[in-house]
């Protein structure tokens, strides 16, 4: 048991010690500041905005930078779309795969441009290798750049900036964040045992019987492999995700994977910190969002640890619950991986979802519901602030003051766009599907009909709308009904808070900054930030209490009481 | 008009000796009550409910319930006793009901101070009849509200002024008691900036004045204040605004988890039946039967504070009215909260209006008891408050005059010769402006000594102004006077830079008078030498860093300052072109009352804020009362931890906490959470502790009790 705790603390020391390097890293790249890799970049950049014909420097409004989101975004969408239609006719194609339905397809296209990669499909079966690098990766790198991007603007605007040029930024997150550090990543996991090869599938003798052969899939998995985490990504190159020994070998890879996914969302915060000039508030901010963490972790661990009270009579003693997890990664390194992958949108796995306890559900399906648990690629660093807004205009008034921060007055416009984005666009894109999809019993394509089904359902849809990816699995997913629900999901959980984050931070910008007096509520402090996590959970968690209650809380009292 | 609780006094009355004076116009407040009864009932008015979103979803939701009332089984047939489904259906209706009616007569009460106040205020304005004076210098007869502006008109002792205007020959006094509840008369007379203009309403009591009239009828002062405190031009302000964008939100969204609770309680049901039987799959369905789904809506949704905020707005406006202060819009009020930056004239502000005797300096070796002598020779016909004071420091110090008064002839103070003094046969006793002593000692022959220069300097130091006396043609000595800070004034100062609201003050004097006044009086900043110029000048500066400033002005040189700062707080003794200008009038001219302007506005917000987190903080209590006890039969009753006798019990006791908490805190919202001066974290973590914490556990425990003295039980 000490082990397994051991391991986590140890993955979340590292990540807390990378935060500063990399935090400070990202806010000299867009600050403009001078970085060890200019002399490569710099020219590489000029000649990327040459070609591209884009005026990096020129500054853009909110509506600007969102409406460059939006066009390329569509023609990215619309490239990989028709790369996944063509792919028979496409090389790098060793098995001679066909084009998928055309459902799948947009669907997929819809989950990848959106950073999203939740996937109804087995990539090795339903992809060629042309379409896994050349759409699905590409994708992973300007989806998590565009996140990148978003954040980077709304800190700007946050902290009085203009907000900057969207492909810019998207070519900096790319040059030097996502790209350098993906190529050294990749060759780590090589070494580590991560295959990278263009040759179709080995084709062996089994061990039980010399006469029959198996065909192990295989590709150009480590370069995948490293974006996938670093980007939030969680595509898998296999169905199975990072529980695949070839994306996920050892422990050491599994370390290496979880550090990755959390590297970004948990920087950002520190790059905030930078920004605004205040590394205090960045590192509360952090502090409380790492409680929470650290809180769920060790909800889903204890879960997991004690295992099923159900499986435990029949072994006669309490048993670590193993169903649907990796002997190699055990109980502790899968929950940490649960947490770290629902928390951060990645989406990547390396246990099944489905078969966790109710804990594991509960926290999983939080971690989807808040969004700020780290949270999405660049997008959560921006809700995470957005909540703060919020908590300031709630509790703000209680000294007396028209709500107001980093100086800048929290008025009309700016409660408009929080509220919608924080408060609204979430049950909209997660709880109206899942009473149609639960109202329709046909479509649903529940395997394990009850508490947990509902949790399947709200998972779905929840992990579309949050951008997360993950899947609960055990749910006939690869249906029209799926496949268009959901793409409506990711879309409206994409894209809407897009535009009112860039929005919000346009309106802050603009805004005259009124000195700081003793009047001046400071969000600084600990009673601030403390008072912001009971915001986040009242308002966040409070609105999704009735699912939680009838779905994995009302599985957790099932299987306490042994019904079912 | 009622007084504000004692308990405030030291803190929110304005000082000093005006206010022991005042005595506020009578506002009858007696069957107030009835008659907010009486306007909750026609305030159910969907047309009305409308504009308050939060109680239109609870008002909309009294009619649904109202027809399952009618007929339980409306929506689909229930798997439950009819009657019984009746009456709980019966008992939710009355009880959202009363929510919406108790949400109307907070609002009520509110508007109704305001009303009182406007009808005593309206009785001083019944048309009267006026002396329209012709072209041809006759007068005519005519109706007041036939009087346009521009019109001359002429009033004599005994009549009601007709209309706002400006005196143009003759000098009266008049009560303006109706609108300042001073009883004291007021001197009227052209040509002055301040004494020149009349408000229609009041009364003239001696001589009689020829006016001319300022205003259209309709559009006068008394006019617009009725408007005003009857709150019929009432607009949400923008702190408002945002505040029922929100609440609007919560409440789309508690509207979206309420509706897609039946498919999912129906898809549980179906499970549950399967593994528990038919009767625990039927108490799911029931327990998303359309009454309860409403009922949870309601509990939901922040109806405490959307109950009451508008009644929190008006009762601010109402409370700045207390204070005798007519503000033109809440947002006005608003903006007091936020003022960072107070402008603040030197005289009749930080000072009282009049500079006391202080000290008498003899120069050339006279001794105290002969400047004594002079100093009240010199000023025996001076009735100024400086020359009094000057006359009972005199006797003080055993002063006596050598010759008979009645021989003896005042001499009057004049711009020209600044000085005044008694001429006694052929003695000539002056005092005044040290230089202009000094060329009359010289006319005279005298000679000046270095003394005088001494004690100038001296006097000066000391931030006061100094008067040279003479007779004859030697000076005496020097008199100290001194400027006297109002009591009080320094602590103020200190809470307001507590609360973090910077004092400037603005002078005539000179920098090292200046200097020390605003030592003593603790103002963080003062300008010296100050021209009415440099008023706006230095409001400009303050707002380009980004502070609201808020400043008193009276004059019309005040105006473009007044209507330049964020909060202009005119004096009602002052000018037309001022009280247009300020966003405020001060009905008792007291410009400290600025201080409690501050403390209002910052009380309005603190209120709002207070109310809202309440309101949010109770929905957790809410959720845990409702769910687990409707949904009892899916195994969560465990988390039913008050342990409530029933979902029936549960949902009407959270409905009925929800309910009577509008009328609880309809007191705390009309008065405003007690202001203390304290900075913004000690506030915070203050309010945080009693409006956060204690909003998440006082529902707990009164829904709790709720459930215990419940009588039903199904």
């Amino acid at each position: 048991m000490l082990q397994g705790w051991m391991q986590i603390a140890l993955t979340l020391l590292i990540v807390v010690a990378i935060t500063p390097w990399f935090g400070n890293y990202m806010a000299r790249v867009f600050q403009d500041h001078s970085t060890l890799l200019d002399p490569v970049l710099n020219p590489v950049e000029r000649f990327l905005y040459a070609l591209s014909g884009v005026r990096a420097r020129e500054d853009m409004t909110g509506w600007q930078y969102a409406r460059a989101i939006l066009y390329s975004n569509l023609v990215m969408a619309v490239f990989i779309f028709t790369v996944f239609m063509l792919q028979g006719l496409l090389p790098f194609n060793p098995t001679g795969i066909g084009a998928p339905t055309w459902d799948l397809a947009l669907h997929t296209a819809i989950s990848f441009v959106t950073n999203t990669n939740q996937q109804h499909y087995s990539g090795e079966t339903a992809f060629s290798y042309f379409s896994q690098f050349a759409a699905l990766g590409f994708m992973m790198f300007t989806s998590a750049a565009t996140g990148i991007a978003v954040s980077m603007a709304f800190i700007r605007g946050l902290t009085g900036r203009p907000l900057g040029n969207f492909y810019s930024d998207l070519t900096r997150s790319i040059t030097r964040v996502l790209l350098p550090i993906s190529i050294a990543g990749a060759v780590i996991l090589m070494a580590a045992g991560i295959p990278e090869t263009l040759a179709g599938p080995a084709v062996v003798p089994t061990l039980e019987d010399p006469a029959i052969r198996q065909a192990i899939a295989r590709g150009p998995v480590a370069h995948y492999e490293i974006i996938k985490e670093l980007g939030e990504n969680g595509g898998g190159f296999f169905a199975i995700n990072s529980a695949h020994p070839f994306e996920n070998p050892n422990g050491f890879t599994n370390l290496i994977e979880i550090v990755a996914l959390l590297s970004v969302p948990t920087a950002l915060i520190y790059t905030y910190g930078i920004f605004a000039n205040s590394l205090k508030q960045a590192w509360l901010v952090y502090g409380m969002v790492m409680a929470i963490f650290v809180g769920f972790i060790i909800i889903t661990a204890i879960g997991e640890y004690q295992g099923n009270p159900a499986v435990n009579t029949l072994l006669g003693g309490q048993q670590p619950n193993l169903e649907g997890k990796e002997i190699r990664f055990g109980w502790a390194q899968s929950a940490l991986f649960a947490v770290a992958t629902t928390g951060t949108m990645c989406g990547a796995v390396n246990a099944l979802h489905d078969s966790f306890m109710p804990n594991g559900g509960f926290v999983t399906l939080s971690n989807l519901f808040l969004q700020i648990v780290w949270g999405g690629q660049g997008t959560g660093t921006a809700y995470l602030f957005t909540y703060l807004i919020l908590a300031v205009f709630v509790t703000g008034l209680m000294v007396g003051r028209t709500p107001e921060f980093l100086g800048r007055k929290i008025e009309k416009r700016e409660v408009v766009l929080a509220s919608f984005l924080l408060l609204l666009v979430h049950p909209i894109a997660i709880l109206i599907p899942s009473a149609i999809t639960l109202a329709v019993p046909d479509v649903s394509g529940i395997s394990n009909p009850g508490f947990h089904g509902l949790s399947q359902v709200v998972y779905e849809y929840a992990s579309a709308a949050a951008n997360n990816g993950s899947g609960f699995e055990g749910l006939g997913d690869a249906t029209p009904w799926w496949n268009l629900t959901a793409s409506f999901s990711l879309l409206v959980g994409r894209y809407v808070p897009i535009i009112g984050l860039l929005l919000l931070a346009d309106s802050l910008s603009r805004k005259q900054v009124v000195p700081m007096t003793s009047g001046t509520l400071r969000t600084d402090t600990r009673l601030f930030t403390g008072v912001t996590a009971g915001v986040i959970l009242i308002l966040g968690a409070l609105t999704f209490f009735p699912v939680l209650a009838l779905g994995p809380i009302a599985e957790a009292f099932q299987i306490a009481k042994g019904i079912g | 008009m009622q007084s504000h609780p004692a308990s405030d006094a030291s803190l929110r009355e304005p000082q000093g000796s005006r206010d022991s004076r005042r005595q506020p116009p009578k506002v009858n407040l007696s069957g107030l009550y009835q008659r907010a009864v009486k306007e909750a009932f026609v305030k159910l008015d969907p047309r009305l409910v409308v504009s308050n979103p939060v109680m239109f979803v609870v008002w909309l939701g009294t009619l649904v319930t109202l027809l399952v009332t009618i007929n339980p089984n409306l929506f689909g047939t229930l798997q439950a006793d009819t009657n019984q489904q009746r009456l709980l259906n019966g008992i939710i209706t009355l009880i959202l009901f009363f929510t919406v009616l108790f949400a109307n007569f907070a609002e009520a009460v509110a508007e109704g101070r305001g009303k009182a106040q406007a009808d005593s205020l309206r009785a001083t304005r019944s048309d009267t009849i006026a002396r329209k004076v012709l072209p041809n210098g006759s007068t005519q007869e005519v109706i007041s509200t036939e009087l346009r502006r521009g019109d001359q008109v002429k009033v004599v002792a005994g009549d009601m002024i007709p209309a706002d205007g400006e005196v143009v020959q003759g000098v009266a006094s008049v009560d303006e008691s109706a609108i300042t509840g001073e009883s004291a008369p007021v001197l009227k007379q052209p040509g002055t900036d301040i004494s020149s203009s009349v408000t229609g309403g009041t009364r003239l009591l001696s001589d009689e004045l020829l006016l001319r009239i300022t205003q259209d009828p309709g559009q006068g002062f008394i006019d617009r204040m009725i408007a005003l405190v009857e709150g019929a031009k009432r607009t949400k302000t923008p702190n408002e605004i945002a505040l029922t964008v929100l609440l609007a939100v919560l409440t789309q969204v508690f509207l979206i988890v309420v509706a897609t609770v039946p498919p999912i309680a129906g898809y549980i049901a179906s499970f549950v039946t399967e593994i528990l039987g038919s009767e625990a799959g039927n108490s799911l369905r029931t327990g998303s039967s359309i009454a309860i789904l409403i009922s949870l809506l309601v509990a939901l949704i922040p109806t405490t504070i959307g109950g009451l905020l508008s009644a929190i707005g008006i009762a601010g406006m109402d409370r700045v009215a207390q204070f005798n202060v007519i503000a033109t819009s809440g947002r006005a009020v608003e903006a007091c909260g936020d003022v960072n930056t107070l402008v603040l004239d030197k005289t009749g502000t930080i000072t009282l209006g009049n500079r006391l005797a202080d000290e008498f300096i003899s120069t050339n070796g006279n001794s105290i008891q002969e400047v004594a002598n002079i100093c009240l020779a010199a000023s025996i016909f001076d009735e100024t408050p400086e020359g009094r004071s000057i006359v009972q420091l005199a006797e003080g110090l055993g002063a006596k005059v050598s010759f008979d008064s009645k021989t003896a002839e005042g001499v009057e103070f004049s711009a020209r010769t600044r000085m005044s003094g008694t001429n006694v046969a052929e003695q000539e006793f002056r005092k005044g402006a040290v230089d202009a002593i000094k060329s009359f000692v010289r006319s005279r022959g005298g000679q000046v000594s270095e003394t005088v220069d001494q004690a100038y300097e001296r006097v000066s130091r000391l931030g006061g102004t100094p008067l040279a006396v003479c007779k004859g043609n030697e000076i005496y000595g020097v008199i100290y006077l001194k400027d006297i800070v109002k009591s009080g004034l320094r602590e103020r100062f200190d809470q307001l830079r507590r609360m973090g609201v910077k004092t400037i003050m603005l002078t005539g004097d000179n920098s090292i008078t200046a200097s020390v006044i605003a030592e003593e009086a603790g103002v963080d900043d003062f300008i010296a030498e100050a021209t009415p110029e440099d008023k706006i000048d230095v409001i400009r500066r303050e707002q380009a860093e980004g502070n609201l400033v808020a400043m008193t002005g009276d004059g019309t040189n005040d105006a473009p300052a007044l209507a330049q700062a964020n909060v202009g707080v005119a004096m009602n003794s002052g000018t037309q072109a001022a009280k247009e200008a300020a966003n405020m009038v001060d009905l008792d001219s007291d410009p400290t009352k600025l201080i409690d302007l501050v403390t209002i506005g910052k009380q309005l917000l603190i209120t709002r804020g207070a109310l809202t987190t309440f309101s949010i903080a109770n929905d957790i209590a809410k959720y845990f009362a409702i769910i687990p006890t409707i949904f009892a039969a899916a195994g969560i009753g465990a988390l039913n931890i008050m342990g409530l006798k029933s979902a029936q019990s549960a949902i009407v006791s959270a409905l009925i906490y929800n309910a009577l908490i509008i009328p609880a805190l309809i007191p705390l919202a009309l008065q405003g959470v007690k202001f203390r001066p304290l900075t913004a974290d000690q506030l915070l973590q203050r309010n945080i502790l009693i409006y956060g914490v204690g909003g998440i556990i006082a529902p707990f425990v009164a829904i709790k009790l709720i459930d215990l003295v419940l009588p039903i039980s199904f």
